[in-house]
């Protein structure tokens, strides 16, 4: 019973700081009533809207009446800007047909009267958009997260090739995500094995340098990485000193996806790293020389004896890296240009550029489920609280 | 190692190897130290610079820095929303290692994978979510909210060090302690407390060095009045790129060092003794 009392404080904290805002965000993911509280009366009428032709006169009326009374309360523009996500160029018709409406002598046909304001009005496309975007739960979001839409006539279609947009930067994310972890593994590996088997004075200096640049801020280090590769920079200044490069052929390393991967890489190589170390260090040198002395090569014995037991530090290295890759924002944000960008980037563009929260929201949860997924391999493959840091 | 069958010339070229990934490692880091002290507001090396012309060094963007309003700000607020997490982090998470290193502790493996993960958790949707939340609850832009933001992110860095650190700890010792006559706080403040000290200050130092540098939840929840020193450098990256950040780097630069060096000696000094 005691053991449960003292983990109780932080759990309730994690509880109410941390997860309660994840479940909102995804609460918003499918969640959105803006519309529906102010348009009641419309959505109700076009429930029973036959969906094939313009609706009738009553709808028309109500909807001028509740566009109305929504602009007097100043929610106009963010109803007309959610029904436009649906349909792209309903918020001026929205927002233009009001201005016309407002103060004129009620016509006799608030139909014939919208429907010359705008045709659309009369295209039941519009009304299946003002419909869609009255869903107070909704799938929308995650279907526009994974380039998907609702057909007007129900069923699920992939938006046109042009309008593709979050598949093929998930793809992206994920295929530089594992790019980033081989290269970890591939520069890490060798120095944690040179660690592991160095005499313990000089194991703990070259420990240190590989923890200086977790330790150092990331923002300094992104700072370096501009410093370093930009093209007035002073990688591209000791090429063009030497002459290797023209004075005004200066290369682009940074602002595109050369800058994200290089950076990303140094800052995640020692998560990589300190694993593996954690692993070598508990296998004796004694395998290799008795592998050496049946008389394997330095390669047979390497794969036969010593690549298989490092292999728990293998996969706590490459799954954490690779878990700490795709939710990637800060280094993309500054050094990945228009090219280097990862999903995070879109979910900090929906948040803070375009407003669409409930997109945001749902792109948030995509990723989010593929980081769940993956804690959970990471959970059962190298178990969370065998995880050390140093 | 197998050095016949190696051969010398592997040998050389696998350490040749692994003296370009250390210099990967630190010396992109480094590179600033020197260009921070550029008399020019220039991000590379000039040649008076390279000259070693004392006339090409100064300290004019320390100066910057250092009357700047903004930065001294940043500073404060960096160093309040800091400390305080770091106080709140601490407590909470050694309470819990301790509760999490007792064999007794039901759902253990689940309870830790839940404390954990706003480590794992792309900071970017911490942040998103705690926007809505918090707005919500009326603390965002507001110090307690940053406050309870960093706490979290921080926590999961003294849950790992201190149970680490109760992992070679003798729990006899506490039973011992028990038996003389003393009550589950004396024998926390006598016993398990000097022992685990190591651990618990390594993870305080964690948590107080991701809040230090952490700027996501500074961008979504922080107001302009809650600006911090990443916050400010990430301004400064983006928007006015000014040598002056390269200042402010290498401070911080000294500053990690620093922690770093606590944090080795304090993990060797709790590793000493044979686990």
């Amino acid at each position: 019973m005691r053991p449960a009392v003292l983990v109780l404080p932080l759990a309730a904290f994690i509880a109410v700081t941390f997860v309660a805002p994840l479940l909102v965000m995804l609460g918003r993911s499918v969640h959105d009533p803006m519309v529906a509280d102010a348009l009641p009366e419309t959505l109700g009428l076009l429930r029973s809207w036959d969906g094939e032709r313009t609706p009738p006169e009553a709808v028309f009326e109500t909807m001028a009446r509740e566009l109305l009374k929504a602009r007097r309360e100043k929610s106009l523009g963010r109803i007309a800007t959610r029904v436009n996500r649906v349909q792209a160029g309903l918020r001026s018709v929205l927002m233009k047909s009001v201005r016309r409406l407002r103060g004129a002598h009620p016509p006799d046909s608030w139909r014939e009267a919208m429907i010359a304001l705008d045709p659309k009005w009369g295209q039941t496309r519009t009304w299946h958009a003002i419909r869609r975007a009255g869903e107070r739960f909704t799938l929308r979001h995650y279907l526009h997260a994974l380039d998907l839409d609702q057909a007007p006539g129900g069923g699920i279609i992939r938006q046109p090739p042009d309008l593709r947009i979050y598949l093929p930067l998930l793809r992206r994310t994920l295929a530089v995500s594992l790019g980033i972890t081989l290269l970890c593994l591939l520069l890490g590996y060798p120095i944690a094995y040179l660690i592991a088997n160095a005499p313990p004075h000089r194991a703990n200096l070259l420990l240190l340098l590989v923890l200086v640049p977790f330790w150092t801020s990331l923002l300094v280090r992104t700072t370096s990485w501009i410093v370093l590769l930009q093209t007035q920079g002073v990688i591209n200044d000791l090429l063009a000193a030497v002459g290797l490069i023209a004075d005004d052929q200066r290369i682009s390393m940074i602002y595109n996806m050369t800058g994200t991967v290089v950076a990303m890489t140094h800052v995640l190589l020692p998560f990589m790293v300190l694993p593996l170390f954690s692993v070598m260090r508990t296998i004796p040198p004694l395998y290799m020389s008795a592998a050496a002395s049946l008389g394997a090569s330095f390669l047979q014995a390497f794969r036969r004896v010593y690549w298989p037991q490092t292999l728990p530090g293998v996969a706590a290295g490459s799954l954490l890296v690779f878990i700490l890759a795709i939710g990637y924002y800060i280094t993309p944000a500054l050094v990945g240009g228009q090219s280097g960008q990862l999903i995070s980037n879109m979910v900090a563009y929906h948040m803070q550029q375009s407003l669409n929260w409930g997109l945001a929201a749902a792109l948030g949860g995509v990723l989010l489920g593929g980081v769940f997924l993956l804690y959970l391999v990471f959970n059962r493959l190298v178990g969370v609280d065998r995880m050390r840091l140093g | 190692m197998s050095g016949n069958s190696w051969g010398r010339v592997g040998r050389l070229g696998y350490l040749a190897y692994c003296s370009a990934v250390f210099l990967f490692l630190t010396a992109p880091i480094l590179v600033i130290v020197p260009l921070s002290f550029n008399v020019e507001p220039y991000f590379t090396f000039t040649e008076g610079m390279l000259s070693l012309d004392p006339q090409a060094y100064s300290l004019r963007w320390y100066r910057t820095v250092a009357e700047d309003p903004q930065w001294l700000r940043a500073l404060a607020n960096s160093l309040v929303i800091g400390f305080a997490a770091t106080a709140l982090a601490t407590a909470l998470g050694t309470l819990a290692a301790l509760g999490l290193s007792n064999p007794a502790m039901p759902g253990r493996s689940l309870a830790m994978s839940l404390l954990i993960s706003p480590m794992v958790t792309p900071v970017i949707i911490s942040a998103a979510g705690m926007f809505f939340f918090y707005s919500d609850l009326g603390l965002a832009q507001t110090y307690p909210g940053l406050i309870l933001a960093h706490t979290a992110l921080g926590t999961p860095f003294v849950v790992i060090t201190v149970t680490a650190t109760l992992s070679g700890f003798d729990p006899n010792l506490t039973r011992a302690a028990a038996s003389l006559g003393a009550g589950p706080v004396r024998t926390f403040r006598r016993v398990q407390l000097p022992l685990i000290a190591p651990g618990v200050i390594s993870g305080a130092l964690f948590a107080f060095a991701t809040s230090f540098d952490e700027v996501v939840t500074v961008l979504f929840i922080g107001g302009l009045d809650q600006r911090t020193i990443p916050r400010q450098m990430w301004a400064g990256i983006r928007e006015q790129i000014s040598p002056a950040i390269l200042a402010v780097a290498t401070v911080l630069i000294a500053f990690a060092l620093l922690l770093m060096v606590v944090v080795e000696w304090l993990r060797r000094r709790g590793n000493a003794k044979p686990a």
